[in-house]
């Protein structure tokens, strides 16, 4: 590299013992800034990519577990995981809040934190959660642009532990097409039926609205009739009345009403 | 150039750093339940291996001894995350199932000893295609460990089926000590015993020691 012109203080840099204090500094301050600058250049030029397949396991995770529940898996078929939309939306308003990164944010950290939640009125608590946070991730299947699906993150208390699982909804944003528990600790063997197929089969196709606009939609005590009722699951009764305390809840206006609203105007 | 090469092929089986120098142990028990694994590893550890060994020797004449280690280290770090971060970016799922181990490459010990033992006293070229050939040498004995591990934990390769295990409908019935991690210990302890029956003079040929001098170590 004779032809490269080198800066004299550079060559007198390098020629300086390696053991004197300024080339020590010297060359710990260049090798650790040439280093800090080719790794923020890969994690920042990375990033968009690493993002992208984080969502798409995210959605493939979703979609996964969707297809696993008794009635959604059949409206899944055929659709890739691309057709799934992952949004955090604000509850109060229902609309998307976009400065919330869908891959990061995480609704049940939030709903721990002060500032990230808020204070449920105690007459609106029937789900007796507290709090809640601000924001929710949902889940929006789209069919040739059309609404086919929403899927809502529900959760609330059953007989003695958080009954946490996903609720969704045809397109119409009425019949139900599924609902699902991931997470619970009920009482084996009688409130964890409602994890079972069967029992989470009998949701589908009933009907959350009732003709005014108000949630109907509840466990029946014992054999459920008509649109709004699901039959009760016998001994289990406090779960059966939390999982229809919870739906009310969050399908109602300080729930995932707003959105509701929101979507049938779009749609 | 064929005085060179010889710093590539050495390391493969001669010289190697796991069966001779007893270097990188613990990511070869890690790593190794299945080809796969085993095989992204090797690549990512013969890359780093390689472009640190290049660096190092390159700067050699400006290290400050007293920094040396500091500066040698922050280079490794470095190139580990920018590895760490292509993976992320373009083999996701493998990056995962990685997960630590890739990271986990800066305190491989062949990284740090190649650059003490060998580019602080090379220069660039002979000191990338030492780092080259160790990268080769580990990843020779990874894949024969993963290849073993995977074939008869699981009865497959590269994820395909060879051995139809009994749990598919198969007569192959897995061996699950092979999933566990003292098997890599059973599987490398066979290595070196094969390696030096083979080759006697391994035989705890020479003691280490550590010596201050400038001169590159002999066999």
């Amino acid at each position: 590299m004779p032809s490269i012109p080198v800066p004299s203080w550079w060559r007198r840099f390098l020629s300086l013992p390696n053991e004197s204090p300024e080339k020590t500094f010297g060359m710990a301050l260049l090798v650790s800034a040439i280093c800090a600058v080719v790794v923020s250049a890969s994690a920042v030029l990375l990033k968009p990519r690493q993002d992208a397949n984080l969502q798409a396991e995210n959605s493939a995770r979703m979609m996964q577990m969707l297809r696993g529940a008794p009635g959604i898996g059949q409206l899944l078929q055929g659709v890739g995981a691309e057709a799934l939309e992952v949004s955090v939306v604000d509850l109060a308003s229902g609309a998307l809040a976009p400065d919330q990164d869908p891959t990061a944010y995480d609704a049940r950290r939030a709903a721990e934190n002060e500032q990230t939640s808020i204070a449920i009125p105690p007459e609106l608590d029937v789900a007796r959660l507290g709090r809640r946070a601000k924001f929710a991730t949902v889940y929006l299947i789209r069919d040739d642009e059309r609404l086919a699906s929403v899927v809502l993150p529900v959760y609330g208390k059953g007989y003695q532990s958080v009954l946490r699982g996903y609720l969704a909804l045809e397109g119409d944003l009425n019949t139900i097409a599924a609902l699902t528990f991931y997470e619970q600790k009920e009482t084996p063997g009688v409130g964890t039926r409602v994890t079972e197929p069967k029992w989470q089969a009998l949701w589908s196709g009933k009907r959350v609205f009732d003709a005014e606009g108000d949630v109907a939609i509840a466990v029946a005590e014992g054999a459920g009739q008509g649109p709004h009722r699901v039959d009760g699951i016998t001994g289990a009764t406090r779960t059966s009345l939390g999982v229809t305390h919870l739906l009310r809840y969050w399908l109602g206006p300080h729930g995932f009403g707003p959105l509701l609203v929101r979507l049938r105007g779009v749609s | 150039m064929s005085g060179n090469l010889r710093h590539l092929t050495e390391p493969i089986v001669g010289n190697n750093p796991i069966t001779m120098q007893i270097l990188g142990i613990c990511s070869a028990l890690a790593v190794t339940t299945s080809l796969s694994t085993a095989l992204v590893m090797c690549v990512a550890l013969t890359v780093v291996l390689a472009t640190s060994n290049a660096l190092i020797s390159a700067i050699r004449h400006h290290l400050p001894r007293s920094i040396r280690l500091i500066l040698q280290i922050t280079i490794i770090a470095s190139l580990v995350i920018v590895v760490d971060q292509v993976l992320q970016a373009y083999a996701f799922g493998m990056s995962k199932r990685l997960s630590v181990f890739v990271g986990l490459i800066i305190t491989n010990c062949i990284v740090l000893g190649r650059a003490e033992a060998f580019a602080m006293q090379n220069p660039p070229w002979p000191s990338f295609l030492d780092g080259l050939g160790n990268g080769l040498g580990y990843s020779a004995i990874l894949a024969a460990v993963a290849a073993t591990r995977e074939l008869l934990g699981a009865g497959t390769l590269l994820g395909l089926t060879v051995l139809p295990a009994a749990g598919n409908g198969g007569w192959y019935r897995p061996l699950d000590l092979m999933l566990l991690p003292s098997s890599a210990f059973f599987l490398l302890g066979l290595i070196v015993w094969a390696v030096r029956s083979r080759r006697p003079e391994q035989i705890e040929a020479t003691e280490f020691v550590l010596r201050t001098g400038g001169r590159r170590e002999e066999r």
